[in-house]
């Protein structure tokens, strides 16, 4: 899609030609993929079909092993400098939330803003009250992560990400391990994100979410991209038959 | 059979007079095996072949042999060895103490290093790869998320080997060295009432072993804080 080529003129993220395995099995085939600044993308599709490996190698927690990954202009390489350079630019939020147990909250906004940005400790405690104010859970700030709900820990989990100032946010099914009453607010805090304009890659089975944020949804099957086009465009005339079929699956109840 | 309490209200104070040498056998050979053992975990996790197989055979060696033989084999074998009487270490091998104390050292440190391999192991790959995205080191991840976690999981098993460390230091008293154990051998000799004298024995390391495990008891529930709700 070119659609987005007149907001900037290079891409946040470009990935060319990528190839992925584990041992004989094919995750990636010669995945192309641009992102452009402020670009929300939801990726979906069936389970195994690569989704989450594609944006593991967007910060490098998955190495492809061919065809080139451009971040912000630095390709990843095996050069530790260039990794991290693409991290502090890259934040993820997981499935699974990954807060750190042995932290309170407010240790876990602040630890790698004081280890990797050198933030002076009061500095970093400031700016993760900042963001735990702007995830509405201020007041959980000097508990540990096993007293808060999932949906909370997860809010937690996206202000961690906020705290570096990312230029992007890699979200690998943020809501998946969450009780059903818990998503919306995970999703109103995304939501909030992509209203100011942050870049967003997130793999997720909500197509509420695609529909209403999303600029282009991507439908991956096999390791391959099959389709990808604006969400109206998506869900209402999708071209590829696998698309259909996984629409179906995922929307018939 | 008869049972003279008496004997062993008299030999419970001579036997104590050893307490030093078994504090002092568990808490150097304790201390200076848990650095050892850390020092062979990192070569262990190291991922380099020529730390982690010098690593491996030394941790063969030291479980595979019985403990009491790494005794005897320290304090008869090495000092036949020029080379050994003439080095920096002769003045601790040539007292029995400073044998006994490298061979528990040697022994509980190749232990521990799998212990501590085994709580590495167990923190959780998401919390590595959270902390990998945010941007930290391979040192930071090493220092603020695996060393916490690690040294709460192994704990358990941990205080275990302290516990076992503790009853270890009676071997000592194999190599002439005047311990608790030692102490009421000499007794038991003088006075040909091995069953009063063993039994109060046994009684004074159940009383150490209690006061480690409360000991470890409050350790673990200081590094478990975080896992529990009610916080």
């Amino acid at each position: 899609m070119d659609s987005m080529t007149d907001t900037e003129t290079r891409p946040l993220i470009k990935m060319i030609k990528v190839n992925k395995f584990f041992g004989p099995f094919q995750a990636l085939k010669n995945i192309d993929l641009e992102v452009y600044k402020g670009e929300k993308i939801v990726i979906c599709g069936p389970s195994g079909s690569g989704k989450s490996t594609l944006i593991r190698c967007i910060n490098r927690l998955e190495e492809h092993n061919d065809g080139n990954i451009i971040i912000d202009g630095i390709e990843l390489t095996d050069k530790v400098e260039d990794i991290d350079a693409v991290r502090r630019e890259v934040g993820m939020v997981f499935q699974s939330f990954n807060l750190f147990p042995h932290m309170t909250i407010a240790k876990n906004l602040m630890i790698a803003q004081q280890l990797v940005r050198k933030t002076p400790k009061a500095k970093a405690r400031e700016i993760a009250m900042l963001y735990l104010e702007r995830v509405k859970i201020p007041e959980q700030a000097d508990k540990y992560p096993i007293q808060l709900s999932g949906g909370q820990q997860q809010r937690v989990a996206i202000a961690r990400a906020l705290c570096m100032r990312p230029e992007i946010i890699l979200f690998d099914e943020p809501t998946s391990a969450l009780d059903p009453e818990m998503i919306n607010e995970v999703l109103d805090v995304m939501i909030d994100l992509a209203r100011d304009g942050m870049t967003m890659v997130c793999v997720t089975h909500e197509m509420g979410f695609a529909r209403s944020v999303a600029d282009r949804v991507i439908f991956m099957d096999a390791g391959e991209i099959v389709e990808q086009a604006e969400p109206a465009e998506f869900f209402d005339n999708p071209e590829n038959e696998r698309t259909k079929v996984f629409l179906n699956q995922i929307l018939s109840h | 059979m008869s049972f003279d309490l008496s004997l062993i209200l008299e030999s419970l104070p001579l036997m104590l007079a050893g307490i030093g040498i078994t504090l002092k056998l568990l808490l150097v050979s304790g201390f200076l095996g848990l650095i050892l053992a850390v020092a062979l975990l990192l070569m262990r996790i190291s991922g380099k072949f020529y730390l982690d197989w010098p690593a491996q055979a030394y941790i063969y060696v030291f479980r595979g042999t019985p403990i009491l033989v790494q005794i005897f084999i320290i304090y008869y074998g090495l000092p036949q060895f020029e080379a050994v009487r003439d080095s920096i270490f002769w003045h601790i091998l040539r007292e029995p103490t400073g044998c006994a104390i490298v061979a528990l050292t040697l022994n509980t440190g190749a232990y521990v290093s799998e212990i501590l391999r085994g709580g590495v192991l167990g923190v959780d790959r998401g919390l590595l790869e959270a902390g990998s995205a945010l941007g930290m080191s391979a040192r930071h991840k090493f220092v603020y998320i695996t060393t916490p976690i690690a040294t709460r999981l192994s704990l358990p098993a941990y205080s275990n080997d302290v516990i076992s460390l503790l009853k270890s230091t009676a071997l000592a008293s194999t190599i002439t060295i005047a311990d608790m154990t030692g102490i009421a051998r000499t007794i038991v000799a003088d006075t040909y009432a091995p069953y009063e004298i063993f039994i109060s024995l046994a009684i004074v390391y159940m009383i150490f072993t209690l006061g480690l495990q409360k000991l470890f008891g409050v350790i673990e529930r200081y590094l478990g804080r975080y896992t529990r709700r009610d916080g």
